[in-house]
């Protein structure tokens, strides 16, 4: 264990000082908002595997934006609002039925992101090209791109906001929503394009792969926190953002105190979810617990 | 009110329903009674706009439609209260999200005290009994005031004290706000001391009309094509088919019973 110091935390004097630093902030932290509201929603809706297979198929896009010098988040968005319409093509509305949508699609994704990234590392110099799109690579991101994925993010907010109550009505029963004069299967391909955007700013952040655990780890914490949807939603947002922004002072921090061999974002970022998804497993215990005790 | 005129619906290679007519005046508490697959559904969806029919006509009157869905299943995780789910029967199909209403907060406190959900009003609707979660899906239904409910199959899955509370509940609607309500179920027992008005589909074809005119020997085995028994026992109606033929009771809870002979 030589590559450890025994100094934690010794950093911090030049991290808020550091360009890339402020783009993984602002990048990663408009990521996590976004991810977290929307994730509140795919719980709700029941469509986190729709949410993983969307991240996953994403990768194609990136993969193939390095290959021809496109702007990453130009090849994960594409490629994430592409399927998301697909899939809604396909119409499936049940979960079993979306489900095997969602698989085949996500299969012929990763297909195509297995030949893009063959075509990166043996055509171009991007020879880190699996690394970057599968498991992110926040301090590399460019700062051109840090305009336009906020941009996207305010988007996606914005989707959220207008989509907030019928997609509450339609998670109770589509039906409700149908006689009351909305038109589900648009609201879902909404909701589906507005997924594809959280996706495609985690995927671009934390990576593809791992941009399922900024989705739905947080949403998945906060509802059971939370029996309400408001709260909810801001208790998924204050755990994604606490966690990408603590990941990110940790990775920046680890490159010292495991003598300049810094640890991944990614890591850091989804550990502290998985501590916070386990936390809320053990408080909503103890408070039924308490219930029980109490009736 | 609620008036069906000649009304026709199928699917392909399948005809649901043919030719069925009934009336219900203001104020109605019907049971549309019939065996699993007999176009219950398929009836209430037609109403509701949902369906397209070959052919025929409805008339619901004025004051919209009020409609409570089969099985709802609600994650026990879902992030809603249950004041959170009557609230969405107001403006659930607005866009945005809702600014605090104390006028708002009024109609669902009073619709929730209509139906007896106060105590629980407050408790994510996941983890309400199916009981309470009918009484919040019934209130979310009646919360902008419809003058027709329309219910499937709101008593399946429910517990016997729960079936008796579900039917109190809506009785006193009926009585007090004049609400024309159409209750599908397969099992008319519960129901026998409240409703004045049935329809009965069998085979996709119906009879209406008061219970007492339709649950009867002649006018149910002409509906179903072959002879049918009315029987009571003790104050409970079983409607059987005859010696050898497929029988059914709508009086079970569930499946069709088939037997060969009636001791």
């Amino acid at each position: 264990m030589a590559m450890f110091s025994p100094a934690i935390f010794i950093t911090t004097a030049g991290f808020f000082h550091n360009s890339a630093v402020h783009v993984a902030l602002a990048i990663g932290g408009s990521a996590a908002v976004v991810s977290a509201i929307v994730g509140v929603f795919t719980v709700l809706r029941a469509q986190s595997f729709a949410g993983h297979a969307l991240a996953d198929i994403s990768s194609a896009g990136g993969s193939a934006a390095l290959l021809f010098g496109l702007p990453p988040l130009v090849g994960f968005l594409a490629m994430a609002m592409l399927a998301a319409g697909g899939m809604e093509v396909v119409g499936a509305r049940q979960i079993r039925e979306r489900d095997l949508v969602s698989g085949v699609v996500l299969g012929a994704g990763l297909g195509l992101t297995a030949l893009f990234l063959y075509l990166d590392i043996s055509m171009t110099t991007a020879s880190n090209a699996a690394n970057m799109v599968m498991f992110g690579s926040m301090f590399t991101i460019a700062p051109e791109t840090m305009i336009p994925a906020l941009w996207v993010a305010v988007l996606a907010l914005v989707m959220c906001v207008l989509l907030y109550r019928p997609l509450l009505l339609i998670a109770i029963d589509p039906d409700l929503a149908t006689i009351r004069g909305l038109n589900v299967r648009l609201i879902g391909l909404l909701y589906l394009l507005t997924l594809s955007i959280a996706v495609a700013l985690s995927a671009m952040t934390i990576g593809a792969i791992l941009s399922t655990a900024l989705l739905i780890g947080p949403a998945a914490a906060a509802i059971r926190w939370s029996c309400r949807p408001g709260p909810a939603i801001i208790i998924a947002s204050v755990i994604a953002i606490s966690a990408t922004w603590g990941g990110i002072f940790l990775a920046y921090d680890s490159f010292y105190w495991t003598r300049n061999h810094g640890w991944p974002v990614s890591f850091f970022i989804v550990t502290i979810i998985f501590l916070a998804y386990l936390a809320s497993g053990r408080t909503t215990a103890l408070a039924r617990l308490r219930r029980a005790i109490t009736a | 009110m609620l008036t069906v005129d000649s009304l026709s619906v199928g699917f392909p290679g399948n005809q649901v329903l043919q030719d069925v007519n009934f009336h219900l005046p203001q104020g109605s508490f019907c049971g549309l009674i019939g065996t699993n697959g007999s176009g219950k559904t398929t009836l209430l969806r037609t109403i509701l706009g949902l369906v397209t029919p070959d052919k025929g006509k409805i008339e619901t009157g004025v004051g919209g439609i009020g409609y409570v869905p089969q099985k709802i299943q609600l994650d026990p995780f879902m992030p809603l209260r249950a004041r959170d789910v009557v609230a969405l029967g107001i403006d659930g199909h607005h866009l945005g999200v809702p600014l605090p209403s104390p006028s708002r907060r009024r109609a669902v406190d009073s619709m929730l005290a209509e139906v007896g959900a106060t105590e629980f009003a407050n408790r994510r609707v996941g983890d309400l009994s199916g009981g309470q979660q009918q009484r919040i899906m019934i209130a979310h239904a009646l919360v902008r005031g419809p003058r027709l409910l329309l219910l499937d199959e709101p008593l399946a899955n429910l517990d016997i004290r729960s079936v008796a509370e579900v039917i109190a509940l809506l009785h006193k609607l009926v009585v007090e706000q004049k609400i024309t309500v159409l209750l599908s179920a397969h099992d008319m027992n519960p129901l026998l001391p409240v409703m004045n008005q049935i329809v009965y589909l069998a085979h996709g074809r119906s009879v209406s009309g008061a219970v007492e005119e339709v649950v009867r020997s002649s006018v149910l085995s002409s509906l179903y094509g072959y002879h049918i028994d009315v029987i009571q026992v003790h104050g409970r109606v079983l409607v059987v088919a005859a010696v050898g033929a497929e029988a059914r009771t709508t009086e079970m809870a569930h499946e069709p019973v088939h037997v060969t002979s009636i001791p």
